[in-house]
């Protein structure tokens, strides 16, 4: 069985990727393949990205609050470039309340500040593996 | 229950060992005169001023700004009216990137972590009552510093106040968001440019502006070490020194106004030390590396402010203790300045009551608590000056390290820099995670009912009408200004950016003509391109 290939984007405008850089270190320790894509990248160029780059997950790292509208343009533009097996899962300063809209646009899972790092792991090694949402979050 | 008795091992984050007993036989090779002087002298590790808060307590300054101009301008004076002396203001990410407030990237983040601004009109409304010469105003800006301090130059003009009676605070410091916080916009030497041409502009027109704000502070956000975030700001301010030195300034005509913004978190006796072994060390680098001869171009001038990366999403309510001890931390560190985040920090930008709450800790530790009442309190403790020697040296090994990666402009256009962060901050979460580094309500003491967890928390929330006021604002700019006199200042602009002249003369002529934000940095980026960045983690 290949690896787990991973995508970790920053879309948006905001530039702090602590966040992003800690969690691909984690995966890329638990043994995925962890692309990341440096800062401030569009929702259409991380589409291309992931799409070309065959992976399995996308992860987005959003601290600015913007997370609600990257992460539907981002659900909407794999679906649209027929990646919609590549499940997308967002992370950063999410609200607790905003976690059901999220979801409900498409995320298959959400990390708000504070997750620690093996639940994170786990998540991913079981979005790899489940073509059911539910079983993910 | 019963307690280990074996002694714990203690390393500090910076990788100092920390024994159980200090006293006299850890001051072997401690000279009071050459290590530690009076306060107010060189190589002023007990701090810049003589008699320090006994004179003049530290300035209070907490980072604000949300939404509209007007919006913040409300919050202004809302801080200013409960006692807080200065400014310290937080602009939007278009803004921090030079992107109007309609631009399609600027979607969703307008007037989200900071306020928007798109031309000298929003800059007119956000400093409305508020006199120029009345208030020293930082602002967190960087890739955009030129541009925005160029506008408050305006502002004041307007106001009928000369630039030589204005105290302000770019952060202008362009190395650091290179390796942490991101809001670069041109490549590595252009930006230095710009950098420059504001510092050597003001040293000459607007002689009480602090030109380079050098932040130690966003690097350790971003996970370096205690002793790292030291030595890269010294780091930095060399290279400043070096790139006006090259314009031809001498050094005591514009070291005296550069200061420095550095986070206080972690343990109390470590950030003391840091600041007393960088304040000498400063001074020293200073005096003896860059020939300066005013005592006030040694001085390391501070703004310390406790990093959000202390607080934590649980349990918010915590944040307030550790804002307390990070205000204690400060003060203890020798700070010229203080700001503190609020216990909100991890769940979006401050409401007002949070905003007051860290207002309020940094009085009660000024005024109540006796901190201020002696200048460096803890000087002559075996423990804190062993440990200042102890940071000296770890500074030192670091700076020695920056130059094996060819120097710190050349480790950050490569990327090897940002590299070494990211690996230490991952180092920092894995020390979380095994509780080596402890956590009140994280890793320790964790409330099992999730009794801890506050469901009532009073959060800011973004008003999504926000961007539609400022982009129908904008709109009725563009229609009412004068087009060609925008059109040709935005002309000069280009072609002075071809040439090698300095930038401020042809910005400050496009923001009178209200040319936008966008327009200015757009005209900047046709001839300066744009950052790549190396990701390396």
């Amino acid at each position: 069985m290949r690896p787990l290939r991973v995508l970790v984007a920053k879309p948006g405008l905001d530039g702090h990727d602590r966040g992003a850089k800690v969690v691909a270190q984690a995966l890329r320790d638990a043994g995925m393949e962890v692309i990341y894509t440096g800062l401030k990248r569009t929702p259409e160029a991380i589409v291309a990205e992931a799409v070309q780059e065959d992976v399995d997950v996308v992860g987005l790292s959003i601290l600015s609050g913007a997370h609600a509208l990257l992460c539907e343009r981002v659900v909407r533009g794999l679906k649209a470039a027929g990646g919609d097996r590549v499940k997308v899962a967002v992370g950063g300063t999410i609200p607790q309340a905003d976690i059901p809209s999220l979801l409900e646009a498409g995320a298959w899972a959400v990390f708000p500040m504070g997750t620690p790092l093996p639940a994170i792991i786990q998540v991913f090694e079981r979005l790899g593996r489940s073509a059911d949402r539910a079983d993910a979050c | 229950m019963t307690r280990d008795r074996k002694t714990r091992d203690v390393v500090l984050h910076s990788g100092i060992p920390v024994r159980p007993v200090y006293g006299p036989e850890d001051l072997a090779s401690f000279d009071p005169a050459r290590d530690l002087g009076v306060p107010g002298e060189y190589p002023f590790t007990r701090g810049i001023h003589p008699e320090m808060y006994r004179a003049r307590v530290w300035t209070m300054r907490q980072y604000v700004g949300f939404g509209t101009p007007a919006e913040s301008n409300g919050r202004f004076k809302y801080l200013m009216s409960h006692g807080q002396d200065a400014l310290n203001v937080a602009f939007d990410l278009p803004t921090q990137l030079g992107l109007d407030s309609d631009d399609p990237r600027a979607a969703g983040e307008v007037g989200r972590v900071g306020m928007a601004v798109d031309s000298l009109a929003d800059m007119e409304e956000a400093f409305d009552g508020i006199a120029a010469d009345q208030v020293s105003v930082s602002f967190t800006i960087n890739s955009m510093a030129a541009i925005v301090q160029a506008m408050y130059l305006v502002v004041a003009e307007k106001q009928g106040i000369r630039w030589d009676r204005i105290v302000t605070t770019p952060q202008n410091d362009i190395l650091k968001e290179f390796v942490a916080r991101g809001t670069w916009v041109y490549p590595v030497e252009p930006s230095l440019r710009l950098v420059a041409d504001l510092a050597e502009f003001c040293a000459r027109r607007a002689p009480r502006v602090n030109p380079i704000s050098i932040c130690g502070y966003h690097i350790r956000e971003a996970g370096c070490t205690t002793a790292q975030e030291m030595a890269y700001g010294l780091a930095m301010a060399a290279a400043y020194t070096e790139l006006l030195l090259r314009r031809g300034l001498p050094v005591d005509d514009f070291a005296p106004r550069l200061s420095f913004n550095f986070t206080c978190w972690g343990k109390i006796f470590e950030e003391v030390a840091k600041f007393r072994a960088g304040r000498r060390l400063y001074a020293r680098m200073m005096k003896e590396r860059f020939g300066a001869k005013n005592p006030k171009s040694m001085m390391f001038r501070s703004l310390i402010g406790g990093g959000g990366s202390a607080f934590t999403v649980q349990e918010p309510e915590n944040n307030i203790v550790r804002g307390a001890y990070l205000a204690l931390t400060a003060a203890l560190s020798g700070a010229q300045t203080m700001a503190l985040p609020t216990y909100d920090e991890a769940y979006t930008i401050p409401s007002s009551k949070a905003q007051l709450i860290a207002l309020r800790t940094m009085q009660i530790c000024a005024e109540e608590s006796g901190v201020a009442d002696t200048v460096d309190p803890l000087g002559g403790s075996y423990y804190v000056e062993a440990l200042t020697q102890a940071m000296e040296g770890k500074i030192l090994e670091e700076l020695a390290h920056v130059e094996t990666l060819g120097g710190f402009v050349e480790a950050v256009k490569s990327g090897a820099l940002q590299a070494e962060v990211a690996r230490e901050a991952y180092r920092f979460e894995q020390k979380v995670l095994s509780g080596e580094i402890p956590k009140v309500g994280v890793n320790r003491h964790v409330a099992q009912d999730g009794a801890g967890q506050s469901q009532d928390l009073e959060l800011y929330r973004a008003d999504p009408k926000v961007a539609e006021a400022q982009v129908a604002k904008l709109e009725r700019l563009r229609r009412e200004r004068d087009g060609r006199a925008v059109a040709s200042a935005l002309d000069r602009l280009r072609d002075a950016a071809r040439g090698p002249g300095n930038l401020m003369e042809p910005i400050l002529e496009a923001v009178r003509a209200y040319a936008t934000l966008g327009e200015m940095a757009g005209a900047l980026k046709d001839v300066f391109g744009e950052h790549k960045e190396p990701v390396r983690f």
